[in-house]
């Protein structure tokens, strides 16, 4: 039986059809989560897509962490239920705290879309439990507030619990210790600024996404 | 009511006496407001229309020709693509952040109106030199409207051009293209009709923004900063989240059939929309002025319905839909509010029907009742003078000049001089949104993947996107220019392995009150028909953007083409800007050696002369062989020949691929510079040198081995030998150490 992977779509996301599209693609079953059911609807697994929720007013994510979807979606994650938050969809769970840290504006004050290459720093987590430890991925971002930041504290405790998950070997937007995604204690939950979806077909230009949306759907 | 009023909205006296004779007497304040921004420039097309009507706009493809929102074409498979151009030249001029974003919001309208999902954006930009402190503010404020805009409502920008050119200094060119898909059957118009309908206004609330956009800031020259900074307040503000919302909720109207007809609010706002949909459909239209939801207290009738107040749509809807109407809006948080009902016109039999008429609520005072087809249909229609400049011979097409013939001093340096990475803009544009991109910005052309607009099922095709334009040819010849311009829209699609479908235009041009303007747009359209119906494309859409000048001096004509065409099997990624190691350089076509128009040649001071000829058979053939060799997978990088010649294909194409080129067989500067037609590098592997040959020997078209890829080093023998690393390094920094200087304005 497949996987039942839902996207939560917010007015002002616009990643929602190409994450249903890369589900699809790698056998899952995808399908959306409106942002005013405050259900999940008994998925397996759900993806919060990128884009601007909520039109990023405020501050990214600001708006969309009191969605109802969002109070299901902590419930899901508190019961061990695979999250990952994808670029606008961090910042989503960033502002909600089922990340620490925070996303601010790229250090060279500009948008940027581009593709990167990452370094699977563990396999430990929801979204790389597929991938080869320390492969270079070479994925797009596409982000103006991708610079993650966080206190020492909590950092240390992310290098020391191995929750930074993915680091950009070039870094392109000044995130601290070169990290591109986290994941939380329980390590269900994931955050990452760049986006695997866009890294699903070598038509594409790269097809190095694929590990990491198989992880999603094992 | 007062003297004059009506010059100071920008009617002539004449056009006042034609306003008096439709409606039989002397119009109110609110009926000439209306009157004046319909037949602005900007929204009538007074001076352009009569020469437009030359263009070749027909083929068993076209769905849609020009006149509608967009033109559209049948793509197959059931899918249509609907392509749309415009400028936000005067508004970007002006406040570049909000002239450029809301161009960027307009020309999406545009699209969905026609119930076509937006799958891409193109933006081609042209600014004043980098050198000036003022154009550079402008290059970064439009940039940044652009991404700003484009990427938060969700829609990829794959391309376009930036140019940095004196000519621009004062007025610069914010150009916007956008390709959108649908259902074939889905196709829609704006057009109301049933009496009785409604009409519901959609999105935003109504405010002072942009009063007077298209009459006061479209149809008009520059001055000085001073008198340009108080027509700030005519440029409208945007809010991509409110037109994000827009464009779902529409296409949910749309899929539910819950729509009779739908037309955008743009240029003139409530008047073009209520007056356009009820004309078409040979309807009138009862607009309660009460009814629509404003932004600010005490705006006047006039106010309301010449606002071009950003993201809204015009719904014609039929009394029985409208709660499943206003449910569909509510769900996706869009305002909506029953403006104005379907009333009798023409089209049920009622000739003295087909009114529009403006109410102080339903049953209130007639603010203003005009013909609703008068503001469109009887737009004044002028045949304005057209001469040549003096200099020019229409005979030989020689424009003459008695600056000396240019000389190459240094053609290593003169090559860096072209060079420049437009990555900086592009890098700040979501180019890959909704998983199409295969070749986006930075290339020949962008090509997108081919997916059905409602069951995203793939075709196994794609789709190919290019816009070009160049001034400095059609300074020299506008006719010749253009028609140029449009073989090299082909060769770029060729490029890529396609063939083309449709071509839109934008016309960028100065003041049509002066002759040599107007004789310029009239060439150019003559150039684009010929190589048009030559090359067998259909014009399907335009616009046409006036009075581009600053302090009296018009910009060099500024035709922008851009042309969608489609790869017939999409099943690799087409070879793109590049070299190998190894890989055999040739040339294919034939090099002539006129360099008049080049910009090698500009740049050295010669500005007159005679364009090289293009020969259209010549033209087809290689199109057809480079599209040929592309789709056989035959090339390893391959680059059409453009602006700045061989020299600057070469250089790029070495800088891409990190590579350096050893090529001889160049005669002298004039043939490395000169931007003749028809032409295009190949890099060949050296086991598949001998079948490209013989592929460009079958097709008749003239191939050259000229050199070699590899090394670090850009030489072409006898003329330049340059270290590859600086002129990498020259390509990648001109821009971004220009514009990241920091930029301040005054």
């Amino acid at each position: 039986m497949s996987r039942r992977v839902g996207v939560v779509l917010f007015p002002g996301s616009n990643c929602e059809q190409d994450m249903l599209e890369a589900v699809a693609l790698v056998g899952g079953e995808p399908e959306v989560l409106w942002h005013g059911d405050a259900t999940v609807n008994g998925v397996d697994a759900v993806v919060v897509p990128g884009g601007f929720a909520h039109g990023d007013y405020l501050r990214p994510g600001a708006i969309a962490r009191f969605s109802p979807v969002m109070g299901a979606v902590a419930e899901f994650a508190a019961a061990g239920g695979p999250v990952v938050g994808i670029c606008n969809g961090f910042q989503v769970l960033t502002e909600a705290g089922l990340l620490p840290g925070a996303l601010q504006k790229n250090a060279g004050l500009k948008f940027l879309c581009t593709t990167v290459p990452l370094r699977v720093e563990s396999t430990d987590s929801a979204l790389t439990k597929l991938a080869d430890p320390g492969a270079v991925l070479r994925i797009p971002v596409n982000h103006f507030e991708g610079n993650y930041t966080c206190d020492d504290e909590t950092l240390a405790r992310l290098r020391d619990e191995d929750r930074v998950v993915l680091r950009y070997v070039e870094n392109p937007n000044g995130s601290i210790d070169d990290i591109a995604g986290i994941c939380n204690e329980g390590r269900n939950v994931v955050g990452l600024m760049p986006h695997p979806e866009r890294a699903s077909s070598d038509l594409l230009g790269s097809a190095d996404g694929l590990p990491l949306l198989r992880s999603l759907v094992a | 009511m007062e003297e004059g009023i009506h010059r100071s909205l920008g009617l002539t006296d004449d056009e006042l006496d034609s306003i008096i004779s439709i409606i039989g007497r002397e119009p109110n304040h609110l009926e000439l407001a209306m009157y004046a921004v319909m037949w602005s420039e900007h929204c009538s097309y007074k001076s352009s229309r009569i020469h437009l009507k030359r263009l070749p706009t027909e083929a068993p493809w076209v769905l849609v020709g020009p006149g509608e929102n967009a033109g559209v074409v049948d793509v197959g498979d059931g899918i249509a693509a609907a392509i749309r151009i415009e400028s936000h030249n005067h508004p970007s001029a002006i406040e570049p952040y909000q002239g450029a974003a809301t161009g960027v919001g307009g020309i999406l309208r545009d699209i969905f109106t026609m119930g076509a999902r937006p799958i891409a954006l193109m933006d081609p930009l042209r600014f004043g030199p980098l050198d000036d402190p003022r154009s550079r503010w402008i290059a970064e404020g439009v940039v940044s409207g652009v991404s700003g805009y484009g990427n938060s409502v969700g829609v990829p920008n794959v391309g376009g051009e930036t140019v940095f050119d004196a000519t621009y200094q004062g007025n610069p060119l914010v150009n916007v293209l956008c390709l959108g898909l649908l259902p074939t059957e889905r196709l829609v118009l704006g057009a109301a009709t049933g009496v009785g309908n409604l009409a519901v206004l959609l999105g935003s609330t109504t405010g002072r923004d942009g009063i007077g956009g298209v009459s006061v800031l479209a149809s008009a020259g520059f001055s000085d900063e001073e008198t340009d900074a108080a027509k700030r307040p005519s440029v409208q503000v945007g809010d991509p989240f409110e037109e994000k919302r827009l464009i779902e909720a529409c296409l949910e109207l749309l899929d539910a059939g819950l729509v009779v007809g739908i037309q955008d609010l743009g240029g003139a706002g409530l008047t073009c929309a209520t007056s356009e949909t009820a004309s078409r459909g040979g309807m009138g239209m009862d607009v309660d002025v009460t009814q629509i939801p404003r932004r600010e207290q005490g705006m006047e009738p006039f106010e309301v319905m010449t606002s071009e107040s950003q993201e809204r749509m015009l719904a014609i809807v039929e009394p029985d839909g409208l709660d499943a109407v206003l449910e569909i809006c509510e769900r996706w948080e869009v305002r909506a509010s029953v403006i104005g009902k379907v009333t009798p016109g023409p089209a049920t039999g009622d000739a003295d029907g087909g009114r529009l008429r403006i109410l102080d609520g339903w049953d209130g005072e007639v603010l203003a009742d005009i013909p609703a087809a008068s503001l469109h249909e009887d737009a004044p229609l002028y045949d304005r003078p057209c001469v040549a400049p003096a200099t020019f011979d229409e005979s030989s097409r020689v424009l003459a000049t008695d600056q000396p013939a240019p000389v190459s001093s240094d053609a290593g340096a003169e090559l860096l001089a072209m060079l420049a990475d437009t990555r900086w803009v592009w890098s700040q544009y979501d180019h890959q949104l909704f998983l199409n991109t295969v070749e986006g910005p930075g290339g020949d052309a962008a090509v997108l993947r081919l997916k059905h607009p409602s069951t995203g099922a793939d075709t196994g095709r794609g789709l190919a996107l290019t816009t070009d334009g160049n001034h400095r040819w059609c300074a020299v010849d506008p006719r010749a220019g253009t028609a140029l311009t449009v073989a090299e829209s082909m060769l770029n699609l060729a490029c890529v392995g396609a063939r083309p479908l449709a071509v839109v235009n934008c016309l960028n041009f100065g003041n049509p009150e002066h002759p040599e303007v107007m004789w310029q747009l009239s060439e150019a359209v003559d150039g684009m028909g010929e190589a048009c119906r030559a090359f067998d494309v259909p014009v399907i859409g335009g616009n046409v953007s006036l009075y581009n000048e600053s302090l009296g001096a018009d910009i060099d004509p500024t035709p922008v083409v851009g042309m969608l065409g489609v790869v017939d099997r999409l099943d690799r990624r087409p070879p793109g800007v590049g070299l190998v190691d190894g890989g055999r350089l040739l040339l294919v076509g034939v090099t002539q050696p006129e360099v008049s128009g080049s910009r090698w040649a500009r740049e050295r001071g010669h500005s007159g002369g005679h364009l090289p000829a293009l020969d259209h058979d010549m033209h087809l053939k290689v199109c057809d062989l480079v599209r040929t060799l592309v789709a056989g997978g035959l090339l390893s990088g391959v680059h059409d020949v453009g602006t700045g010649g061989l020299g600057v294909a070469l250089a790029e194409m070495a800088v891409r691929s990190g590579l350096g080129v050893s090529v001889a067989r160049v005669a002298d500067a004039a043939e490395l510079f000169s931007e003749s037609p028809s032409r295009a590098v190949l890099c060949v592997s050296p086991d598949l040198l001998t079948t490209v040959e013989n592929v460009c020997a079958e097709a008749g078209v003239p191939a050259t081995r000229i050199g070699v890829a590899g090394g670090d080093r850009v030489t072409v023998k006898g003329l330049l030998d340059l270290p590859l690393s600086e002129v990498a390094g020259t390509w990648t920094d001109r821009i971004p150490v220009a514009l990241g200087s920091g930029t301040a304005q005054d």
